[in-house]
């Protein structure tokens, strides 16, 4: 059954290739010198990084008042910087592992820059509360751990210890995941290189696989349960964001909608994001037949979906403020609609809620350039609602005489740009150092006799399992 | 057992299928030390080498199970014992708000047992195997599938079994030393 509809599908991998194909041309892109373009980028994304340096030390020198917060406003740029960047990690998680339980194979072409994006951008997201502590060389307490301040131990009621927790577990098993998928495929450079620097290094980082049938059924026993545990760890870590905001009083804050609303989010931007990258990647690095116009399109569909129920939320926040009476709900909802920062609101409600609409037409899904300004526009307005949500909400509450107003500083607005030219540098360091597609899983996944194990597949009778395994072959091998 | 000279003998084959068809002929022919190194996973061929289940699992269960218990314990230590502190009004012992972190942990513990599980079970890192003494081995990360019968295998006879490999339809066969 399963295997009469995949056929019916385009094939994930275009141009009918052997594996031997597949790791020379995976392989290619490491061994070649980089192109003009490749440097021409680094030397954007390094300068915006050491723009963004500058004003950090900036900052940590001087002090938080370099940034526009005042009394009323006090979380505002460098918290929307933080979500936003969480919220880009989660595609990653989402392609890598969910995906994975979901036996989605198409996912193997972008999985492993996917997973990168989100170490990434978790990287990103993590600066921000440090540089936000205003003496981040003490960034250590928020850690419980036996001291010689008291005893003094951390608030464990408190939605920012819990975000410690949820972040740090994020990034050391997005981490795993990535390198643990990522040996197979060292093993095969390491394989490729010449004696050398190059050959001892990635054999010592591939812990000298060998590829024995041994180590691959745990290896892919392995994968199962990172996947499933990666898959509840990744609905955590943004509903603990979420409850930063939620388990304040603040109205435009307080809502139980908050945790889902803040996943589908997540996932929204950042598929915007991966496409954003696949985009760029395929055309740069030649991977035309690896990420082929049916990836964008199956992206595009998953960025519709989340872009729906995102769209959902906006509308059952506003119907919840109404239909529950309470003045000051009402008044935050009004005021981030006409309010001083009405501009944000309606940038964030076309860039999230109208234009991904244009992807229910297949001819916009399978235009690249389309999906390009589309996931562009997606990620200014997933930021755009990060920036809505906490300063429409803080800057007019319940006491009219605290009211107040906020604008970044140019010092914010560096920090920001620095957090980019970081992402930017190490995506590219990423493409040019480590094969960017998962060479043993596209193999899999071509002759379908490999790939990870389909569930029902294994419970099938041997013989049964190897005549479907010789018509499904016969067409594709070379 | 007097230790051999030779690790086994391996033979290379061209495609999945090939391996696993040669895979279950050396089972059916009485060999009992079999491995097999592809470039990618192939469905069916651990049970064709005779690989039991992995316990791995299991480790990550308990793994997990002490993430979850050292994870509560964490905070109840603290709030309820060493340090306790009013909050709110709230109970030293606020369990519901120790929820997330308890969870966070046992993801924590659980994944890290499967990932350091595995490899100390695949014995990763191991600088030396004798099977990259075979030059052609290189191809087993890219294009080959090799099965080798070790040594060790009672049924082991140098010349006996090349011949046995090379009438599995064997592309080549080598001697892998130890």
């Amino acid at each position: 059954m399963a295997e009469a509809h995949a056929a019916q599908r385009e094939p994930a991998i275009a141009g009918n290739k052997t594996p031997a194909d597949v790791t020379r041309e995976i392989c290619a892109v490491l061994d070649r010198k980089p192109s003009g373009l490749w440097w021409a980028g680094l030397l954007f994304a390094l300068s915006l990084l050491l723009t963004g340096g500058a004003a950090v030390t900036y900052e940590i020198q001087t002090g938080i008042g370099t940034w526009g917060l005042n009394r009323t406003v006090g979380w505002a740029f460098d918290i929307t910087n933080f979500v936003f960047w969480i919220g880009i990690g989660h595609a990653g998680t989402l392609i890598s592992a969910i995906l994975f339980l979901f036996r989605q194979r198409w996912r193997t072409s972008v999985n492993r820059s996917a997973e990168a994006m989100t170490i990434f951008a978790v990287t990103c997201a993590g600066m921000f509360p440090i540089i936000h502590m205003g003496r981040p060389w003490l960034a250590y307490w928020i850690f419980p751990y036996p001291n010689f301040r008291g005893p003094l131990w951390i608030n464990f009621r408190s939605p920012l210890a819990w975000d410690a927790f949820a972040i740090g577990t994020y990034f050391t098993i997005s981490l795993l995941f990535w390198y643990l998928g990522m040996l197979p495929d060292l093993a095969t450079v390491r394989d490729r290189a010449k004696p050398g620097l190059k050959k001892a290094l990635t054999g010592f980082l591939s812990l000298s696989w060998n590829g024995s049938v041994h180590t691959w059924q745990r290896y892919e026993t392995v994968y199962l349960l990172l996947a499933g545990l990666a898959t509840p760890l990744v609905i955590s870590v943004h509903t603990i964001v979420s409850w930063d905001f939620a388990t304040a009083v603040i109205p435009g804050w307080h809502a139980t909608i908050f945790p889902p609303y803040f996943v589908a989010g997540a996932i929204f931007s950042g598929m915007a994001m991966v496409l954003t990258l696949m985009i760029v990647a395929r055309k740069t690095m030649r991977l035309e037949d690896y990420i082929t116009v049916r990836h964008v399109e199956v992206m595009a569909k998953l960025v519709l979906a989340t872009g729906g129920m995102v769209a959902l939320a906006y509308l059952t926040e506003f119907f919840i403020a109404f239909y529950s009476d309470n003045p000051y709900e009402q008044f935050v909802i009004l005021n981030r609609m006409r309010g001083p920062f009405a501009w944000a609101f309606w940038t964030m409600f076309s860039c999230n809620v109208l234009v991904p609409q244009a992807l229910w037409f297949r001819r916009v899904r399978t235009n690249l350039g389309a999906v390009f300004a589309i996931s562009i526009l997606v990620n200014v307005g997933m930021w755009f609602e990060r920036f809505v949500i906490i300063v429409t909400s803080i800057h007019r509450d319940y006491l009219p005489s605290s009211w107040g107003s906020y604008a970044p500083t140019l010092i914010e607005i560096l920090t920001l740009a620095g957090s980019f030219g970081l992402f930017l540098t190490l995506f590219l360091l990423f493409i040019r150092f480590v094969p960017v597609i998962a060479i043993a899983e596209v193999k899999g996944a071509l002759s379908r006799a490999g790939g990870h194990r389909e569930l029902s597949e294994a419970r099938k009778p041997e013989g049964v399992r190897i005549a479907e395994r010789e018509t499904v072959l016969g067409g594709v091998r070379t | 057992m007097k230790k051999h000279p030779l690790y086994g003998l391996i033979a290379e084959f061209e495609s999945p299928e090939a391996l696993l068809e040669a895979a279950h002929g050396a089972r059916a022919g009485g060999y009992r030390r079999l491995d097999a190194f592809t470039p990618m996973p192939i469905e069916g061929l651990a049970e064709a080498v005779g690989f039991e289940k992995t316990r791995l699992p299991l480790a990550v269960l308990i793994g997990g199970i002490c993430g979850c218990i050292g994870g509560f314990l964490l905070q109840y230590y603290p709030s309820v014992m060493d340090y306790p502190l009013n909050i709110g009004g709230k109970p030293f012992n606020s369990w519901p708000a120790f929820v997330p972190v308890t969870f966070e942990m046992t993801i924590l513990a659980a994944a890290l047992t499967t990932v350091f599980g595995m490899l100390a079970m695949n014995g990763l890192p191991t600088p030396y195997h004798p099977v990259f003494n075979v030059p052609e081995f290189e191809l087993a990360s890219r294009n080959r599938f090799f099965l080798c019968i070790k040594a060790r295998d009672p049924q082991f006879d140098l010349e006996k079994t090349k011949q046995f490999l090379k009438d599995l339809k064997a592309r080549e066969v080598y001697e892998v030393e130890s």
